[in-house]
Parts: structure tokens; sequence; C-alpha cells
């Protein structure tokens, strides 16, 4: 009797040893005799337990991790066929409680599918969106994202439905669906482990985007960095392309939509959207005024949809099961789910998709079980680099966007990476200068030339050179970055800096 | 640089009132929209075309909003931040380049926050730059000098120690423009200049952040790199990081003169900018309709050839060519001349002497030299330079059209849908249109390029020809015969124009020849080497994809079927409907500043001015009623004419004015052997060029900026020449020729070009409405300029063709008899390079030669391989009538059996080679076909040898002459 047994096959759990992990396997079940049905799964998103394998069951999957190939003999010495115990033995997956706490729409199937299997998918809901979008006019497809509330999740969080509606009210001979998938943001792993874990999902998400638009083409920009994302969802392209869900013919609708991964090429600015589409077009990733929105005059001069991977996703899941249904999840004007990703000095790391609304100290103590080095938790940086420090103070804030922009900080793309109290935030706000002098595109001025004379205003300041004159000096800098520059990049690098000062004021000098 | 202060000796005749207006600078282009918004700026209401930024509304109503980035020849970029604004109900401080007007808009240029942000901005700048103004060459003309001062700039709290860039290197590399990176402020107004002005994409910012710089190609020196020199660059850079080398030695220009380029017949306004008499620097002029402030590598910087050691600035003559010049005053020079004519005349009878003008002079310097032979040497045997290019132009479009110029503004290109490049090679040739061109086929217009050479515009930077057709040289009449058979035969024709506007019985009977299964390209692909299907679909390109414009140059006009050609293509373009409106037309690129103008002028032997034949009784009429003379009706002698009539023994007296013929005209050894019968070579030349060596009295000439006049460009727009700097041997050329008239007895007494172009338009209904007042008022016009059209005519032939109904020509292919054999296997062409302008007499003496220093014979790998050739090989170049050396270049731009060279270098001896074969219609030159054999050499030809000889022995009797000058002279 043959045994099924599930190894990541993501970035993440690569990175910890799965590959090697896998061939234990492998080579434990020929030497034994047994019959091994591997399956290469993506991640659960529980990073802290990869590699994390999983053993079908007669009563389902059961975990074990984090294995290392040491681990392997004893497993199989230990009955894994029929989930035996052991030290590493996490139980039933779906009932580890980090997982079963969360309320999973975007990664429901990561870890659970075999990221490259179309009936897989099928079978877990899969393609239910647009089964049904393709019974809808194009307005009824963006009707439901409008009702759904579903709002950018690359972190400027603006309501994708009033963005497809530009697009689908602007004439033109052609226009684009373009996934942002440049990752870039510290911390951030989210898009990595969808695209990795259930490209599908995205693919679905982009071909009713196209439907609702009038959009024939799409292009998924994938940063560098992302080589194994890169892959699978070009192998998930020429997937759904054989079986009919992309080209000429979307599901014998005879409408088309072809889709195409580009490779970005190093720079964090790509992430940005009009730098993408710069990028994408083989220019320098210079970041473009607006007006004219991407909208309007996006990809190619032509009306283009421009969202993140996880807001594109989302579009499949609000298409199949409703938009009430997803309205009915989140708070306020923050509707639906956020995955967050927690990183930083955090015991456990990973994914964790909930519903807005909940605390930040809940996601940090709940989920992540405090600090890793055990030490009290002094910041936790919520956003990307370019997002607010906040303090141990600010822990009960929800996970909601306006009550973070309230606080002058953004929830951006989920981002949240934690500080024990050996934090020096002085040297992190440098750090936050200094990252926007590594990745400024240089068009304007204020990033440009700001960033690295903040990096050395800071450094007078650490210095106690003039200490006074230059922390007025810093904070008019932030100014004329946040007013005065040209995109995000510059505009919210301030964000970090002013929160470290003004909460942090002990590690100036103060 | 306000006010143009009249030096001594420069006659304020005319008051150009744009002299006064420094050029203001708008910060983005005009919008084209028909719909207006209104908005208040500063509580102040203004109405501005739909798509206008809020920089340029503001800058409508006067007001001033800080910028460094954004400059009205180039897009918003919104990178300096300096132009933010307020506006009410919007969110933070938007760059007002790039936020376009709405209506109601409230903005506000000015508040506290708005101050103190572009302050700060500002000081970020300034913590990067060097302090060095007081001795920076753009002390005075610094945009961001003056923004530092517009925004109150007062301390850099940062210091200067900071990280900075002023330590990088200047490249000084290239010979006209120095690129300083420590002064950059990365505006990226180069890099647009170089993408959007003048297409060549060679400049790029390189790296990111605080790295980024302005890097030339693959951060090369600017001279290595693709860059074309074209200036644009330096025009918009605001600082002193982009600056002309003349500017960082003579300092900023005091005022300035706007004048036309006399280069290629693009025909650029210029704004000569001035210290004193000395040319500081000659910048693009805005206002110039042909250019729109954009230039070349050649009338932006080549203009050192004025000033240049070899100028003569004194008349000389001599009895005999070998003996040295003798300086003489130019009233001796001129007693001379006219006493030696005179006596030729009475020996040899009034047709044995004639002249030659000049398409680089002005109209009306060209007019008086036409006027001086027809009433003062009493024939009519003048012709111009344009023989030997455009005569197939004036023939061809005269017969079908009825007028012989172009139909369209180069503005029109914009309009086009496909363009059809035939013959003409504008990248090197006619660059400033080429860069419209190009502009508009990165808008989506399709191109068809038709040459056997590939140029550049096949494949370049974001620039593909949609079809590019190589023919082989001699057959164009086949080519265009087969464009016009699937026309005709795919039922692509625009019927209702052929029937509205076209001549029916003409049209059927060439409807019927073009039909026949002879012409199709099927048939033809054997003689013209094009691809039927290629062919084919070209055709249905340009008859159906909207508005079709064809370009064509001097691979179309000289050839032995040169005026058959020319037919054709105004066949198609009337067979299509493209003819009469923006975006159509058939448009000859003139290879001379002012060869529309010399042809307009009455050059032609059998034509008055305005293109009327000598025969005509009436237009005979008014000229010898205004001149009180009576003229010959019979036409007299063209070029060729002359050569052969010299070697008879029957023609002994020329006048040739600014014309290299012993240089530019087919077949040198039949030239030189006309050039030594003459018993009087008068030559008018800025340099003793190759004809000179021939002659027996030199006259020195003025180079356009030391005269007023005018220019006439290949738009037939008619430009103000103007004298930026006194004549550097005393008279202008026109003063030169109306001396010599008088010593001829004429009475020619004109006190100012003005009054020449007032006789022009007093006895030529085309130039009637021309006066020096309207174009001053103007800028240009483009002629027809009458009553019917007093500000002029920009498209012709719009409702109906100049002779009333179009005719249809038809044009049978007649192989030229200049056929490769087995002796004379190969097809050599020829054409010309972008540094080098013609005989090269102007650019050869500026640094252009920096970029071409000889010309190279072009081969393709298998031509050359068969022979043993190797790149830079010496290689003999031999053809029925002579042979030369150059060096070889081994390139798949030539198709095999065909062989390409420039002609700019005196010693290449291109035309030692060429033929004497002529088109049927005008005897313009068969310079593009001629069949040779090229081999492997070791030494210089024998004419080389002798070339070298002659030329060092002409430049001693010429040192001799300088000499002898040295000491008190009679010159005066």
């Amino acid at each position: 009797m043959s045994v099924r047994v599930f190894v990541p096959g993501d970035s993440t759990a690569c990175a910890l040893g799965a590959d090697q992990v896998a061939a234990a396997l492998v080579d434990q079940a020929r030497a034994r005799g047994l019959d091994l049905d591997l399956v290469r799964n993506g991640s659960r998103g529980l990073f802290w337990l990869e590699p994390l394998i999983e053993v079908e069951t007669a009563a389902g999957r059961v975990a074990y991790g984090p294995v290392s190939v040491a681990d392997v003999a004893e497993l199989f010495d230990r009955d894994l066929r029929t989930g035996g115990e052991h030290p590493l033995a996490l139980g039933p997956t779906e009932q580890i409680p980090y997982l079963q706490k969360q309320t999973r729409i975007n990664f429901a199937r990561a870890g659970v599918i075999d990221p490259l299997s179309i009936a897989d998918y099928r079978r877990t809901g899969g393609f239910a969106g647009l089964d049904r979008a393709l019974t809808l006019s194009s307005q009824q497809i963006v009707d439901a994202i409008k009702t759904s509330g579903l709002r950018g999740r690359g972190g400027a969080a603006f309501p994708a439905g009033i963005k497809w509606q530009t697009v689908l009210d602007t004439a033109a001979d052609q226009k684009y669906i373009v996934c942002n998938a440049d990752e870039g943001d510290s911390g951030t792993f989210a898009d990595r482990l969808l695209l990795e874990a259930d490209p599908l999902q995205l693919i679905e998400g982009m071909i009713i985007a196209g439907l609702a638009v009038g959009a024939t083409r799409g292009y998924v920009y994938v940063r560098s960095e992302y080589p194994r994302a890169f892959a699978v969802l070009r192998a998930a392209i020429a997937l759904a392309r054989e079986d009919g869900y992309l080209g000429p013919d979307v599901c014998g609708s005879g409408r088309a939509f072809e889709l195409e991964v580009r490779l970005g090429a190093g720079a964090y600015i790509c992430g940005e959207e009009t730098s993408l589409l710069e990028s994408l077009e083989g220019r320098r990733g210079l970041v473009r005024a607006k007006p004219p929105l991407p909208a309007i005059a996006g990809l190619f001069g032509k009306p283009t949809v421009i969202n993140n991977v996880l807001t594109l996703a989302s579009a499949a899941a609000i298409l199949a099961r409703g938009a009430d249904w997803y309205r009915a999840l989140g708070s306020g004007r923050s509707l639906g789910t956020l995955p967050m990703q927690l990183a930083g000095n955090i015991k456990r790391g990973g994914v964790v998709e909930v519903p807005f609304g909940m605390s930040l100290r809940a996601l940090i103590e709940d989920f992540g079980g405090g600090t890793a080095s055990g030490r009290p938790l002094r910041a936790v940086q919520v956003g990307g680099p370019l997002g607010a420090y906040l303090s141990a103070d600010e822990l009960d804030l929800p996970l909601d966007y306006e009550a973070f922009a309230a606080q002058r900080a953004m929830l951006g793309h989920g981002g949240v990476v934690v500080f024990d109290d050996s934090v020096d935030m002085a040297e992190q706000a440098r750090f936050a200068m200094e990252f926007c002098v590594a990745e400024s595109c240089g068009k304007c001025t204020p990033c440009r030339i700001g960033s690295v004379r903040g990096v050395e205003v800071i450094d007078r300041i650490r210095a106690d050179t003039e200490r006074g004159d230059n922390l007025l000096l810093l904070k008019e800098l932030c100014d004329t970055m946040e007013y005065g520059s040209l995109c995000a990049m510059g505009g919210l690098t301030p964000m970090p800096v002013r929160s470290a000062v003004e909460k942090f004021p002990e590690d100036f000098g103060a | 640089m306000l006010q143009h202060h009249q030096a001594k000796g420069f006659e304020p005749q005319y008051y150009d009132p744009r002299q006064d207006q420094p050029e203001r600078d708008y910060g983005t282009p005009p919008s084209l929209s028909e719909a207006t918004v209104t908005l208040l700026i500063d509580g102040r209401e203004v109405s501005v075309p739909a798509g206008t930024s809020v920089l340029r509304a503001a800058a409508e109503l006067g007001i001033k909003v800080p910028k460094l980035c954004a400059t009205d020849s180039l897009q918003s970029f919104g990178s300096c931040r300096m132009c933010m604004v307020t506006i009410e109900g919007r969110k933070g401080y938007p760059a007002s380049c790039t936020t376009p007007v709405e209506n109601g808009m409230v903005v506000t240029t000015q508040t506290d926050a708005v101050a103190r942000l572009r302050r700060n901005v500002m000081e970020l700048y300034i913590s990067d730059h060097p302090l060095d103004c007081l001795t920076c060459a753009a002390n005075g003309n610094c945009e961001l000098q003056d923004t530092a001062g517009e925004v109150g700039l007062r301390a850099v709290r940062y210091g200067y120690a900071g990280a900075n860039h002023l330590d990088a290197e200047k490249d000084t590399s290239n010979p006209y423009f120095t690129f300083d990176p420590a002064k950059c402020i990365v505006c990226s107004r180069c890099v647009r200049a170089c993408e959007e002005t003048q297409g060549t994409f060679a400049l790029t910012i390189d790296g990111r952040g605080f790295a980024s710089k302005v890097s030339a190609s693959q951060d090369q020196p600017f001279v290595d790199s693709e860059c074309v020199s074209c200036g644009a660059c330096v025009n918009v850079c605001p600082t002193a990081t982009l600056i002309e080398n003349r500017v960082i030695e003579f300092g900023q220009p005091e005022h300035s003169v706007t004048t036309t380029c006399a280069y290629c017949g693009v025909g650029c306004g210029f704004k000569a900018e001035m210290r004193g008499t000395t040319v500081v620097n000659m910048k693009p002029w805005k206002d110039g309709k042909a250019n729109e402030g954009h230039a070349c590598v050649k009338g932006r910087f080549a203009f050192g050839y004025a000033t240049h050691a070899d100028r003569i600035t004194t008349p000389m003559v001599r009895e005999r060519i070998d003996q040295p010049w003798r300086a003489v005053s130019w009233d001796e020079a001129f007693q001379f001349a006219a006493a030696r004519l005179r006596a030729i005349q009475e020996k040899y009878g009034r047709n044995s002497i004639g002249a030659i003008t000049s398409s680089r002079c002005t109209n009306e310097e060209v007019y008086i030299v036409q006027k001086l032979v027809r009433a003062g040497f009493g024939n009519n045997n003048v012709d111009t330079c344009a023989r030997v290019c455009h005569s197939p132009t004036g023939y061809g479009l005269k017969t079908t059209l009825g007028e012989s110029a172009g139909t369209q503004t180069f503005a029109s290109v914009a309009s086009a849908d496909v363009i059809l490049v035939m013959g003409a090679n504008p990248t090197d040739a006619h660059p400033v249109f080429a860069s419209r061109l190009k502009r508009r086929l990165r808008e989506g217009a399709k191109l068809i390029v038709v040459d056997p050479r590939r140029i550049d515009l096949v494949d370049s930077p974001h620039v593909k020809a949609s079809y590019y057709l190589p023919v082989r040289p001699g057959t164009n009449v086949a080519f265009i015969n087969a464009m016009a058979h699937v026309v005709v035969t795919e039922g692509l024709e625009d019927r209702a124009f052929i029937a509205a506007r076209c001549e029916q019985p003409a049209y059927e009977a060439w409807r019927n020849f073009v039909s026949d299964a002879r012409h199709s390209p099927e048939a033809t692909e054997a003689v013209t080497g094009i691809p039927a299907t290629d062919l084919r679909a070209a055709a249905r390109l340009y008859a159906t994809a909207g508005n079709a414009a064809i370009y064509y140059g001097l691979g179309v006009t000289e050839h032995s079927q040169g005026s058959t050609t020319v037919m054709g293509i105004a066949n198609l373009a009337m067979a299509t409907g493209n003819i009469g409106r923006e975006g159509v037309g058939v448009n000859p690129l003139r290879g001379q500043n002012n060869v529309q103008g010399s042809c307009d002028m009455g050059s032609f032997p059998h034509e008055l001015p305005g293109y009327r034949h000598i025969s005509d009784a009436a237009t005979r009429a008014s000229f010898e009623t205004r001149w009180s003379v009576k003229l010959d009706d019979e036409p007299g002698l063209r070029i060729p004419n002359m050569f052969d009539a010299a070697i008879d023994g029957d023609f002994k007296g020329l006048y040739c004015q600014g014309e290299d013929i012993a240089q530019s005209d087919p077949n040198t050894h039949h030239v030189e052997a006309a050039l030594s019968a003459l018993e009087c070579l008068i030559v008018q030349d800025l340099f003793l060029n190759e004809t000179a060596k021939f002659a027996h009295v030199f006259l020195p000439g003025a180079s356009f900026l030391e005269k007023d006049g005018t220019f006439t460009n290949a738009e037939r727009r008619i430009s103000r020449v103007r004298k930026a700097m006194p004549p550097l041997a005393g008279l202008a050329d026109w003063e030169a020729t109306q001396g010599f008239a008088r010593a001829l007895g004429m009475d020619m007494n004109y006190a100012h070009p003005g009054e020449i172009m007032d006789e022009i338009a007093s006895l030529t209904p085309t130039f009637a409405g021309v006066s020096y007042d309207r174009l001053d008022r103007l800028g240009s016009i483009q002629w027809p300029c009458n009553d019917a059209a007093p500000e002029g005519t920009p498209t012709m032939h719009e409702d109906e063709f100049v002779r009333g109904k179009g005719l249809f020509v038809m044009t049978e292919y007649v192989p030229t008899e200049e056929r490769a054999n087995r002796k004379f296997p190969l097809l050599l062409t020829t054409g010309r390079i972008l540094s080098q302008y013609n005989v090269g007499a102007q650019t050869r003496r500026t640094a252009n030669s920096s970029w071409h220093s000889e010309d190279i014979l072009e081969i393709h790998p298998h031509d050359a391989e068969e022979r043993g050739i190797a790149e830079g090989d010496w290689v003999g170049i031999q053809s029925r009538v002579g042979d030369t050396v150059l060096r070889a270049r081994i390139t798949e731009r030539v198709q095999p059996g065909v062989v390409y060279t420039t002609f700019h270098h005196p010693f290449s001896g291109a035309n030692v080679v060429t033929t004497d074969n002529s088109d049927w219609a005008t005897n313009c030159p068969e310079y593009k076909v001629t069949a040779v054999q090229v081999s492997k050499v070791t030494a210089p030809s024998n004419w080389q040898s002798r070339q070298r000889a002659f030329d060092t022995e002409q430049r001693e009797l010429l040192r001799r002459a300088r000499q002898r000058d040295e000491t008190p002279s009679p010159a005066g």
C-alpha cells in the first residue's frame, strides 16, 4: 500500500532543507521497500515549522515538523505511514492552532494542493469564480468587486472596484491587467507563497479582471529574487492555457485572455506601480508622474488595471462565494481578510490570514508567541520598510487601514517586523533613509538627494553634533520628502523616521 | 540679450520684432485641443486649451512658477519638484507641470508652505552643486542660479561636506560641447531631448538614486557614443553641465541675429548669438517654422569655416592659371574680369560666355546673376548647380502637377499615416526633418524605404521600416510602375479624386499602360531586385493606410530617367488621392540650402524667375520693360553644354558663383578639360576650391553670416538671412556681383537685398506678396504668396492643381546605358554622411572632419571576398571613364553587386569615376549609377597623384599672392 507524503516545495521550506528531506524520504522508503507517493505541495505558511511534512492517513493529514534529514529514518521507524507518535508530530494539520484560528481565503489551498494540478485546484473550489464571471456582464463583475469592499492589498488600499470601473469606462482598442508581484517590502512574503502554493488562484483572478474591464492581455511582474515563484507561475500558466482557461477563447466563451510573466531586475522601486509599468515596457524603472492614472493611460499608454497579487487573487473567491459573504468579514471600511506576515524577532513566523479588526497584540502574541529572543518587545514595524514603528504601548491597535492611518502608521502589504529591547531606534531611522538611498529611482530630488542628506543628518544627531539644529533639520527634511516627493518611496520614507524620533526620543539623545 | 544694438556698418533698415523678445519658456508644450478650459490662478481667470498644464496656463498669465526639469520643447516630467502649487480641493502640493488644467480649478502658485518646500528642495540641489558661479560658463544664463534666486535660498544647512558629485570628471571628447557631470542636477532634460526632439536615444540615466548620472550610450565618452551631436541636449540643459565650448571660451553672447542655416534644404532658423562681430553660438530658433528649435551637427556647430584661415579675403587675378595670383582691389578685379569677358564676346561672339548660379547663395544674389547674364551678357547662358541635383524634380512636378516644388510643409509629416522614403537618407542628409519623421514613426505611422542601401531609417532605435525594398540602382522607374500596377490592378485607386481632379484621357491612357502585366511586381522583380510579395504589400500599405506621403531625394533624380521617376511618383500620389492636404504629398528633400530658391529665381537657361519659359513673349516683355533691355528668346546653354562647347572652343568665359564644379560635377576629366579650355574663368567663393585652381579671377565670397538676403527651403519657405558680421572681404556677394555688373556697363545699384526682393516680387506672380517687411512680420513665407494667399501657401494643390487638372504621364522604363558587365560588374552609387556636407568645402574646415576624415567605399562581404579585399584595404575603383582609389569598408548595408561612397573630399575623386550620362529631360547627371570594377591596389590612382601635384602647385601660387599681400598692396 502506498503512502502519500507532502513535502513543501516553496522557497521557505526549501531554504530550510525541504528538498533534502524529500530526497531522504524517498531513499528511506526505497530502502524499506515501501511505496511512497511524494507530493511537493506549497507551504501552509507556518514557517517556524518548516520543513513541515504531512502524511495522508485514514484520519486525514497529519503533520510533522520541523523535520531535518536526520529525523527521517526515525520517522519511518515510528510508523510515519499511520501518523505515528514522534516528538516532531503535530497532529492533524488543520488542528494546529496557528492554522485553525485563521480565516483563510487567499491561502485556503496553500500547502493543501499540488500547485500545478488543475484537478486539485478545481476539486478545492477553484475556477468557480471564473465560471460565475463568465455568466455575468462586465459591469456585474465590477459591481461585485465594488460591493465586496475589496481594497488594494499592495499597500495603498485603494478600492479595487473603483479602479476597475475606471478601466471599464475608458474606451480603448487594448486594455491590460497587470499584476504587481514585485513584493519588495522587508518582512513580506505572502505574494511569493501564493505564487508558489496556489498560482492558479491568481490566474483565475486575472482572467476575471480581464472579463470585468475588457482587457485581453495580462502581465505578471515578478521580482527577480523569486525565481521559484516565477517558474511555478510559468508552469501554471502553461497548464491553464493547455486546458483552455487562457488563450483566444477562454473556456469556450469566445473571449480572449493571454497572460505572460515578466521577471524584474532587482529594483525595489519597480514595485511602485508606474515604475513597474515603465519596466514592463522595457525601460528603466522610473516613476511616472500622475496624472494620468494607469487606469486611464497605463501599460503602453493603454487603460490598465494594476493590482497586487492578493487583490487579484481575491477576485476569484469573491466571485465564487459572493460579495456579501466577503464583506461580512472585517471591520469598518477594511473588509475581507488580510494575510499578515510575521517576521523579525518573532518566535513563530509565518503567514496569518485573518479578517481585519484583530489587534496587533493578538497577532504578535497569540500567533507569533512573542519575540524569538525572549526579551521584551520594544518596537514593531508594520507595512514594510516605509511603515511606521509602533511602540509596545500601541499593540492594541486593530488591524484596520483607518485605525493605522490615524496613528500615522500603515498596514501596507501586511508585513510585521518585530524588534526586542536591544534595538537602537536611531539606527533604524538611519536605516530607513539608507534604504531610500539604495532604492530611490533617482527621478525626483527630495528622494534622490534628500535620503542621502537624511543619513548624514541622522549620523550627526547620533554623534551629538549640533543635535538640536539637526533634529530640526531632520524634521524639515521629512516634510520636504513627504510633501515634495513624486511617489510613495520618498513620500513615505519619513514615516519610519518620524515615528522612531517621536516614539523613541531617548535613542536620539533626548 | 535684449536689445540688438546695430553696430556701424549694419543697416537697421528692417526691424525684426522677435529679436527684442527673449524666448519665453512656457514650461510644457502647447496643447492642440480645441476645447477650452477656464480656471483661476492667483485670483486671475485664464482660458487655455484642454490638456494644458497648470504651469503653462500660469505662464500664459505671465506668472513664472519656478521650474527646473520643465521646458516647453519637452513633455512634462515632474522630477524637480520646484513647480509645486496648491489647488483647492486637492491634497498636498501637485507639480503644476504634470497637472492638467480643469474647469473651475482654483490654483495658488505661492503660499508659505509652498515657498518653504521649494526653498528646501533647492537647498538639497545646492548641497550637491559646485559654488563656482562667478567662474562658471553658464553664469548669466543659468536656470539653476535664477531659480535659486526666485525661491530665496539663503543657506544650505546640510553643509557641503556630505556625499556629492563635485569630483566627477568632465567629458571633453566632443569637439563642440563639454559635459561636466559635477554640475548636473539630473533633470533628464538632455535625455528627453535626445529621445523626444532628436529621436536618437543616445543618452540615458545610468544608475539609480543618488548615483543617477547622465550617460552617453554604454557610459562612453560622448564622441564614441551613438550621439549625433545635434546639440538638442545642450539647448535644454538648465546649467553648465552641457555647454558649448565656444560659450566656455567667449562667455555669454550679448545680442543675437535671427537668420537661416546655409547647409541642407531643411532651412533651419537660427539665432546667431554674438559678442560684437564674433559668432559665439548658433542657437536653433524656436520660432523657426522648418526646425522649431531643433538643429543638426552641421548647422548648430559647424560654422567655424566662416572664419577659417583658408578664407580668401582679397580679390585676385592672373593672366594664366600657371601664374601666381595677384591680389588686387575689388575695382581692379571687376575691371579685369569685365574687360576679359567683353574681349571674349568680341572675338567669339555673344554666346561665348555664361554663368553658373549657386544654390548656396541667396535668392537675391542668384537673381542678379541671372539678370547679369540675360541683361548684361545678352544671352541666356545661365545655369545652376540644381542642374546636377533636382532639375528632374522641377521638370517632373511641373509637368504632372503644374508647379516645380514640393507640395507640403515639413510639419505635415506629423499627419502622415504611411511614409514612403525613396532614394533619400534623411537621418544623414536632412537630419532635422528626419527627427520629425522619426517622431511620427514612434507615434505609429508606417514606413516604407526604397533604397539600394540599407539606410539607418530601415532599422534604428524605436524606428523600423515595415518594408525595406532594396531597389537595384537604375531601376526606379520599373519599381514605381510596379507600385502603380498593384494600385490599379487591385482596385486601390481613389476614383473620386481622379475623376474630380485629374485629366481623364491621360489617366485612362496611363491606367492602360501600367495595368500591363509587364509592369507587375512579379515581372519586374528580376529587374529591380525587389521581391514581388514585399512590393505588393508595400503598395497596398501606401494605398490603404490613410494619409500617405512620399519623401524623395537625389536617389530619385540623379538618374538617366530621373524626370520619369519623379513623374511616376506624382502619378502614384494622384492615383491614390494623396495630394492636396496635410499629411500627404510629394516632397523632394533638397540637397542644398537654396536649391529651391535658385531654381525659383530663373537660374535655368530656359526659364525666367517663377519657372516661366524664356520664349514666352509676355513674360519676357515684363522683364524687358523693367530692365530696359531686349532679351534673347532662345534658351541658353546648360552646364554640360557649356563644358562641351568649351572643349569645342565655342565657349570661353564663365562666371561661377559659389559652386565647385570641378569636384561636384561628374566625369572630372571632362570637366577639367573644359575648365582648362576657358580663357576667362571667374570664381566667386569662400575658398580656393578645386574650380578656382583653374580660374583667372577670384572674387572672395561672403558666408551667410556676412550678408542679408533670403533662402528658400524644400518646403518653398522663404526665410531671411541676416548679416551677423561684416563681410571678411568687404563686400557681400550681391555687392560683388553688382560691382562686376557695373564694370560691364550695367546700371545695377541696389542699396539693400530688400530692394532686389521687391523687384523679384514685382516681376514674379508667385512672389508678388513677398517683401522683407512681411518676412520680418511672419518669420517666413511659403510661396506662392500673393493677393490670393497673402501669408503664403503651406499646402499646394488643395482645391485644384496649379496646372488645373493633374496630368498622368506614361512612364516607360528604359534601362540606363550604364550597365554592369563582365568588365565592370559592380554598380557604384553615391550619397552623403551626417557630419559632412556636399563637396565638404565648409564642413572639412570644421571639427566635423573628426567624424569623417575620408571617403570610404562600402562593399558587400560577398563582393569583397571574391576580390580578396579586407576591411581597410586600399581599393581601386575603375569605371568606363576613369579610376580612383579609396579605402574599403566591408558591410551588408549595401547589397551584393552594389558599392557605395560619399564625395565629401576632393582627393577621393568620386567624380573621376562617374560618367556623363544624364537625365533625358534635364541633363541631371546619372551620379547614382556607374558600372565599375573594384580591385585591391597599393598606390593612389594617376588622377589622384596628378591632383595632389596640381593642388600643391596651386596652393603655392596662392601663398605667393598672400606673401605679396603682406607688403603694402593695392587691395581695397
